[in-house]
């Protein structure tokens, strides 16, 4: 793409376009979690022994362990009993080819703008899709087959890798991490499996769409990303969920290992359904990311923007072992109408001369609560690392509320740990001066709010960006006045 | 027969945190003409300019502003502009991070979507983009800036110019155009408005020195003194105001 056509991106404002529910025959088991549901999961997903024990060890870690309450976050009691853990749709979930996949799944994809087929193939996008509890379709790649790229879901990891699902699954995140964690790791259903082997670039963009659709269930989606010695893959993620009444919980984990000179880039468009105006309905959103530059000069870049789910809880982590290793994190979090989120990152530095870059930009809207939580961890070994944080936060309302919970805790004496933060109104002034140019309050708004995220968007690969900029545009709407 | 109006201005009443401001404005613009509001600071004269487009922070406490027929204080700033009104501002604000380019497409739109018509085809965009702001000696910063970021006073202004150049209002207010620009500066965007000047169009230009009027000759000029417009002439009443000062008109 040319720079002009850069320049030169649309955006349209629409609602929540992804609201739909597909009519779809699905298998759903009935609510309920005890050690039956897990073994049903791993049966129904004929997996070995090693994998059954996994889950049931988390399952009992979990059992243990309490809800973690020290977010910014007023969280309604969730009832564990009360949400289903496996939903498939019911005609035959993985298809070899795209003629055998049901016409109205594929529907469903097309709507998200995610065509499966050859043509996205073409745009240099590889796609996993994962609907509900499965993953339905990974699109084929001779390219990354060719080069020995892993590009498939979890499931079928464990039956045709299963020695590298075996060392590294748990070994980023460990089932005991935290309370989300240990529940996903006792019923995750679904999710991704990236290796790229050393040396390899991908030529192409991975990219995982996950869709909730079924009433009821929770999705709990494990995605495993393992970058080997000098490759490189940058890697895309996407969500969205049907509008309900009902909130929905969704728990993830994201694992991400990269050896020496190895780089992965890790881009997010989170968008579940919100909830409405009141509050009512919406994801629950409570995701473990971690990845870990275990080599020297090793590289883990994290972008995201999230502007969906009623609660996010997600701070997308980087432990820098390797001398020299860098770890990125950039967020844009917008919260609208009653939509809360505590949502940062963690930077760990063990290793010399590691460095990390934080910039966090927050936008509350309507009644919303926005929270940035952060921590750069400095080991005693970790001498001449440095890290920069910038967290900024912009206030579109007198109603709504930015909160930052900036931690450093430094133990080498030869690091440099820089912080600068803000908390911003729009001027009147701007918006005065867009009006004067024809353009009304919301537009005026969605421009300087994505002139406000510019620094993090345009970290995102083009297509994902000209994504972002609409979905931050739709989801301002209704936020002022 | 006089020529028809594109902007009549009825004993307009303007205050701000309930100090009054404008006492009484009475100001008929025909089309083809440009007339400058000249006084001495805090006469009013931004004000003037500010309350036509629609800033919010003034209150109309009486009045009316009719444009093209139609009494405008009812509305918003953004149909105001849709409509016609262009202000090129005294001090243009920043705007981080929207690019020029994004910025004027998207202001183009705006105003292609009010007379009904399809979005700006984007070689069409770049093309005009590019000439009015080599026109202007601007093309570099258009480019590759966010919009007014990092801009000096006369690249500001330049600015301004070239959105009046893209929209082709009907009605253009220049708020200071001349204000922090050096002479050169001053003729280019004098012959960017002077190029524009044609009978299907008006302009309110408000100065606080004569030295704008050289470059663009006004048909009228109108002294603004205290909230009042205390004298109205020819251009020879700018050379008149420059040897007798404003006390004089004060008195």
């Amino acid at each position: 793409m040319t720079e002009e056509d850069k320049l030169l991106e649309e955006i349209t404002a629409k609602e929540y376009e992804h609201g739909f529910v597909t009519d779809i025959e699905m298998e759903v088991i009935p609510k309920g979690l005890s050690e039956d549901t897990v073994r049903f999961i791993s049966a129904k997903k004929n997996e070995p022994e090693w994998m059954l024990e996994f889950r049931l060890k988390a399952y009992h870690a979990w059992l243990e362990m309490e809800m973690p309450e020290w977010a910014h976050l007023k969280i309604p009691e969730i009832d564990f009993q009360d949400i289903s853990y496996y939903a498939a749709p019911k005609s035959q979930p993985k298809y070899d080819s795209i003629d055998e996949v049901d016409p109205e799944l594929l529907r469903t994809f097309d709507r998200l703008g995610i065509p499966l087929e050859e043509q996205k193939r073409l745009a240099g996008v590889a796609v996993d899709a994962v609907f509900d509890s499965v993953s339905v379709m990974t699109t084929f790649n001779e390219t990354l087959d060719e080069l020995g790229i892993i590009f498939c879901s979890i499931s079928e990891a464990v039956k045709n890798h299963p020695d590298l699902v075996k060392r590294y699954l748990g070994s980023v995140v460990p089932t005991r991490d935290n309370y989300f964690a240990a529940l996903n790791s006792a019923v995750f259903s679904d999710g991704s499996f990236v290796y790229i082997p050393p040396g390899v670039r991908s030529p192409v963009e991975l990219s995982t769409y996950f869709r909730i659709n079924t009433k009821g269930l929770g999705q709990f989606e494990r995605t495993l990303i393992i970058a080997d010695e000098g490759s490189y893959v940058s890697y895309l993620e996407g969500c969205t969920a049907p509008m309900r009444d009902e909130n929905q919980l969704h728990a993830a984990v994201v694992e991400i290992a990269v050896h020496e000179k190895g780089e992965v880039k890790y881009s997010t468009v989170q968008n579940w359904y919100p909830g409405d105006k009141e509050g009512k309905g919406g994801i629950y959103n409570f995701v473990t990311k971690r990845g870990i530059c275990l080599g020297d000069y090793a590289k883990l870049s994290w972008t995201q923007v999230e502007t969906g789910s009623a609660i996010t809880w997600k701070y997308p982590s980087t432990i820098l072992k390797g001398d020299h290793s860098v770890g990125e994190f950039y967020s844009v979090a917008l919260t609208n109408n009653m939509q809360q989120a505590d949502t940062g990152t963690k930077m760990t530095h063990l290793g010399k001369n590691t460095r990390s870059t934080i910039i966090s930009k927050g936008i509350s809207a309507g009644k919303s609560h926005n929270t940035y939580r952060g921590l750069v961890h400095v080991s005693k070994h970790a001498t001449g690392s440095r890290n920069f944080s910038q967290c900024d936060s912009l206030l579109l309302t007198d109603r709504c509320g930015a909160h930052t919970f900036p931690y450093i805790d430094v133990a080498n004496s030869s690091t440099i740990v820089e912080h600068e933060a803000t908390t911003s109104k729009i001027a009147d002034d701007q918006i005065f001066y867009l009006k004067q140019r024809g353009l009304d309050e919301e537009k005026a708004i969605s421009l300087i709010v994505n002139g406000y995220a510019k620094e993090v968007l345009q970290q995102l690969p083009m297509e994902f960006a000209a994504e972002a900029r609409k979905l931050l545009e739709i989801s301002l709407e209704g936020s002022v006045g | 027969m006089s020529k028809q109006a594109i902007l009549e201005i009825k004993d307009l009443h303007a205050s701000v945190e309930g100090k009054e401001i404008l006492k009484g404005i009475n100001l008929t613009i025909p089309y083809g003409e440009l007339h400058a509001i000249m006084g001495p600071n805090g006469a009013g004269k931004s004000t003037l300019g500010s309350v036509i487009a629609g800033k919010e922070e003034f209150e109309v406490t009486r009045g009316e502003v009719i444009f093209k027929g139609k009494d405008i204080l009812e509305m918003e700033p953004e149909e105001r502009a849709l409509e016609g009104v262009f202000m090129s501002f005294q001090n243009p604000v920043e705007i981080p991070g929207v690019s020029m380019p994004n910025f004027l497409r998207t202001i183009i739109n705006a105003h292609r979507e009010h007379r009904g018509d399809e979005p700006i085809p984007p070689a069409e965009f770049l093309k005009k983009m590019k000439e009015k702001s080599a026109f202007l000696g601007i093309e570099q910063m258009v480019r590759g800036r966010s919009v007014n970021e990092g801009f000096s006073g006369g690249e500001k202004k330049k600015n301004e110019m070239l959105q009046m150049m893209l929209l082709e209002p009907e009605f253009v207010i220049l708020d200071e155009l001349d204000s922090g620009l050096d002479i050169d500066a001053i003729r280019k965007v004098a012959e960017a408005v002077n190029n524009m000047r044609d009978s299907g169009n008006a302009f309110l230009a408000i100065t606080h020195y004569q030295r704008l009027l050289d470059y663009i000759v006004p048909d009228v000029i109108h002294i603004l003194v205290d909230g009042k417009i205390v004298k109205s002439g020819d251009k020879n009443l700018a050379l008149e105001l420059e040897k007798e000062g404003y006390e004089m008109m004060m008195g």
